[in-house]
């Protein structure tokens, strides 16, 4: 077929933060599909609790301290994380390496009380069903940590080479604290399932 | 039109030399299309596109339209393994009480017919589809995120090969395709037949969510310039909103498949009502996934039939707006009826109310569609070929199909024929008549541009009528079966119910059926080796995937081009407008705006990989081992993190990688 040249890309950039790049638009699809997991799982719980007029079936009150640390530790990992953000978007390598080393240990941080969060549950995932909704949605969610964590680890690395010079790590970086406010973000239902709704029945 | 007019005049991002410290290397430019002789550019792009030689070459490959092959012929197969589970049920079934097939086995084979329907055929062969269209439709050279593509497919090869290597061991699931618990629960499903299910399906729905996503961001930031919301082609729209029901409805049944395997493996107790839990959530949460998969299968047919319809009508679709909101109104809709399939679990009667309410309200975007398609006929210059053949059999089916939903929708009837032939007669007119016949019709249509050449018209006017009149006597008669009271899924009758000559004749339809897609077979690989060369556009289509040539080469448009109309190739009949500015060297692409499409970035697209072979490897190697132990998911991490690693740390350019 015959072409007529009617349109010049050349000055475009070469790389977009947010939603100009198909990478944010990925993940955002990707937080909707697990966002839709944890949501059926919540689901589920909440299904299950109705059918239970003494719901908890027995069991003993988780204790919330090791949950409740985790909630504070990762609402303080926001501040950072948008902080990191703006050095990303202004592509400035020596504040993006600083602030990708604070929030790996940021990430590591509520992995090491989740250690103490599952036995803190005061219940066994085979007791009850109870006991198996509670391990399911602290596993999910300890599944998402920590596979962030461990992409935020990797991308540390990475900005630390030559490799991160390039705009497009800089779009990763944003990616990552991108999604690192959807682990925070899920996480708050989950701890009001986990720890508060038992108390109020 | 000017780059004025398409252009993004939003802020541009700090750019490699705004850099206050100099972090960021200077970008190293290299040779562009524009002012390039054709000769020279399409020399350039071959080499930068090409998939690698020889056999690791060919394993790395990231073209969509390689990845798309694959799926479709691999979903091919399956179709015909799952083919051959029916004709075996059905020579048993063919008179009462033969011996052919026992119990065992024959749950095995409903079982695994369903399966490798529903998961490995249907789902896998529509998505297939898309990855070979959408890119093309929408202009661009190559789908996003094309590594995550690859291990979509990597990923259902293996999980259908588990499940088949599963049948060939006489440990096929053999809980049906839906695996409802108690039956699949660790009381009653002892060995290690529903852990195959269950962790064959969260497996395989990790693929169908990756294609997903990769369709949704290629339709939104991929889009040649010009083609805004209103100017994207029915098939793509038909596609992005399948994509979004995937999202939203598969993460249901990889929590069903999860539960399940916990269940059974780690001895939770979610669906055990002894324990708190319950049984019944089972289903709620599987249909929450299942009903919206008859609309994921169903959907992208209608899309083929709103490609299909007016490139032989000879005109524009009718009602452009109408069809795209009718199928943004079934893709809403589709979440609300699941609880039509549990009317027999004993759910409050309002729910019920509800959920038939629903499921009737449905019928009126469906309807819209049908009468756009009607209208668009009617009032163009129809040229009767055979992709327009399947699609008159499809309306034909499908309307059957839907009248018996209406009649399943209401509680009463639902009551009287549930788990009877009326049902299995119900769901094949709709998903046979739904999505199999425009699929057939997308075969003939797109065929030319896959291989080059035409499929033979007389041959496929054979497959047509072989294929209506196979199907039709092998499924009408089974609402009249249904009525008389046979049940499904048992494996033989006895002689007094007098159902032996009727299930004969339905053998003989479903026989004949079977035949026709050997024909169909025949005429594919007759068409692909002799068939008659067929140019970049043999029916004059107007939607941009036929501006190419026929295949298409592995950078799809020499020139990316520009949008004017839904139907750019009829609205721009002496030449098509194109950008230009693109770099040839390496494999740059064009990402432009979500609403207007208006160019917005250069971004380079993925380079070939093996690792997301290897990563579906390890992926494959811990679901396969989770049906043994536990400890598989501690193991198997460690491996899957080394091939991610890999697959995503940049080579040789920085600006390679995904």
């Amino acid at each position: 077929m015959n072409q007529r040249p009617a349109l010049d890309l050349t000055g475009l950039p070469t790389f977009g933060h947010g939603p100009r790049s198909p990478t944010w638009w990925g993940t955002l699809g990707f937080m909707a599909l697990e966002g839709m997991g944890f949501a059926l799982a919540a689901g589920a719980y909440l299904y299950l609790v109705t059918l239970w007029p003494n719901w908890r079936l027995s069991a003993p009150q988780p204790n919330h301290w090791p949950g409740t640390i985790v909630t504070l530790l990762l609402i303080a990992s926001l501040v950072p994380n948008h902080i990191l953000n703006g050095y990303a978007k202004r592509c400035a390598m020596r504040s993006v390496r600083i602030g990708m080393v604070v929030m790996s240990l940021l990430g590591l941080a509520p992995l090491v009380v989740r250690w103490f969060e599952f036995p803190a549950l005061n219940i066994y995932w085979d007791t009850n069903a109870y006991g198996s909704m509670l391990w399911v949605l602290l596993g999910l969610h300890t599944t998402h940590l920590i596979t962030d964590v461990g992409d935020t680890i990797v991308l540390t690395v990475l900005m630390f080479t030559h490799h991160g010079y390039s705009g497009r790590r800089f779009g990763d970086v944003g990616d990552n604290v991108f999604y690192w406010d959807f682990v925070v973000l899920t996480w708050i239902p989950i701890y009001l399932l986990i720890y508060w709704l038992p108390r109020l029945g | 039109m000017s780059s004025a007019d398409l252009t993004s005049e939003r802020d541009l991002p700090p750019e490699r030399e705004t850099s206050v410290r100099g972090d960021i290397a200077p970008e190293r430019d290299g040779p562009r299309d524009t002012g390039m002789d054709d000769a020279s550019l399409h020399r350039w792009l071959a080499r930068t596109w090409r998939t690698p030689p020889g056999i690791i070459g060919a394993l790395s490959s990231v073209d969509h339209k390689v990845i798309a092959r694959r799926y479709l012929i691999t979903a091919f197969l399956f179709l015909c393994l799952g083919g051959l589970n029916a004709v075996a049920m059905r020579i048993q079934l063919s008179g009462p009480q033969r011996g052919l097939i026992g119990p065992d086995l024959y749950n095995q084979l409903f079982t695994m017919h369903g399966v490798t329907m529903m998961f490995l055929f249907a789902v896998p062969i529509v998505q297939a589809t898309g990855i070979y269209l959408v890119p093309l439709m929408v202009g661009t050279r190559n789908i996003a995120f094309p590594r995550l593509n690859a291990f979509s497919y990597w990923v259902y090869l293996s999980g259908g090969l588990f499940a088949w290597v599963s049948f060939a061991l006489a440990m096929a699931p053999d809980v049906g395709w839906f695996a409802y618990v108690p039956l699949s629960g660790p009381e009653y499903g002892p060995g290690k037949r529903a852990d195959v299910w269950a962790q064959m399906i969260t497996y395989t729905e990790v693929s169908s969510l990756a294609v997903a996503v990769a369709t949704i961001v290629t339709v939104f930031k991929q889009r040649a310039p010009g083609m805004s919301l209103d100017k994207i082609p029915l098939y793509v729209w038909a596609l992005l909103v399948t994509s979004f029901l995937v999202v939203f409805a598969m993460p249901a049944v990889m929590i069903t498949s999860t539960f399940l395997i916990l269940d059974r493996l780690v001895g939770t107790h979610i669906f055990n009502p002894a324990e708190g839990g319950d049984a019944l959530l089972f289903q709620h949460l599987f249909w929450f996934f299942g009903h919206p998969e008859v609309y994921i299968i169903f959907l992208p047919a209608t899309g083929m039939v709103s490609a299909i319809i007016p490139v032989f009508a000879r005109r524009p679709a009718f009602g452009h707006l109408g069809l795209v909101l009718s199928l943004i109104a079934v893709g809403f809709l589709s979440f609300g009826l699941w609880v039509h399939h549990m009317f027999a679990t004993g759910l409050p009667k309002l729910g019920a109310s509800f959920f038939t309410a629903s499921s009737m309200l449905i019928a009126i975007p469906n309807g819209v569609q049908i009468f756009c398609w009607l209208a668009t006929l009617w009032d163009g210059r129809p040229v009767i070929r055979t992709p327009l053949l399947f699609v008159f059999g499809f309306f034909f089916t499908f309307v059957i199909g839907g009248l018996t939903g209406v009649m399943l929708a209401s509680v009463p009837l639902d009551l009287q024929v549930h788990d009877t032939y009326f049902v299995v007669a119900h769901f094949h007119y709709v998903l046979i008549g739904g999505s199999v016949f425009p699929l057939l019709a997308a075969a003939y249509f797109w065929f030319p541009k896959i291989t080059g050449r035409m499929m033979s018209e007389r041959l496929g006017r054979w497959h047509f009528w072989l294929a209506m009149i196979g199907f039709n006597a092998a499924f009408f008669p089974m609402h009249i079966v249904g009525l008389w009271g046979m049940p499904r899924r048992v494996y033989t009758y006895p002689a007094e119910l007098g159902w032996g000559n009727i299930n004969l004749f339905i053998s003989a339809g479903a026989v004949l059926f079977f035949l026709s897609f050997v024909l169909f077979a025949f005429n594919l690989v007759h068409g692909a080796l002799r068939g008659t060369p067929a140019g970049d556009n043999p029916w004059d289509a107007g939607t941009l995937e036929w501006a190419t040539s026929s295949p298409p080469p592995g950078y799809n448009f020499a020139r990316i081009p520009i949008v004017t109309n839904v139907e750019p190739l009829w609205a721009e009949r002496g030449a098509l407008p194109v950008a230009t500015g693109l770099r040839v060297d390496v494999r740059e692409l064009l990402v432009s705006t979500v609403a207007e499409a208006h160019p917005d970035i250069r971004e380079k697209s993925a380079t070939p990989s093996i690792w997301p072979l290897l990563a579906a490897i390890a992926v494959g190697a811990t679901f396969l081992y989770s049906i043994f132990t536990p400890w598989a998911i501690i193991w198997g991490a460690a491996p899957i993190a080394v091939t991610l690693v890999g697959w995503f740390w940049p080579k040789a350019d920085p600006e390679d990688e995904e």
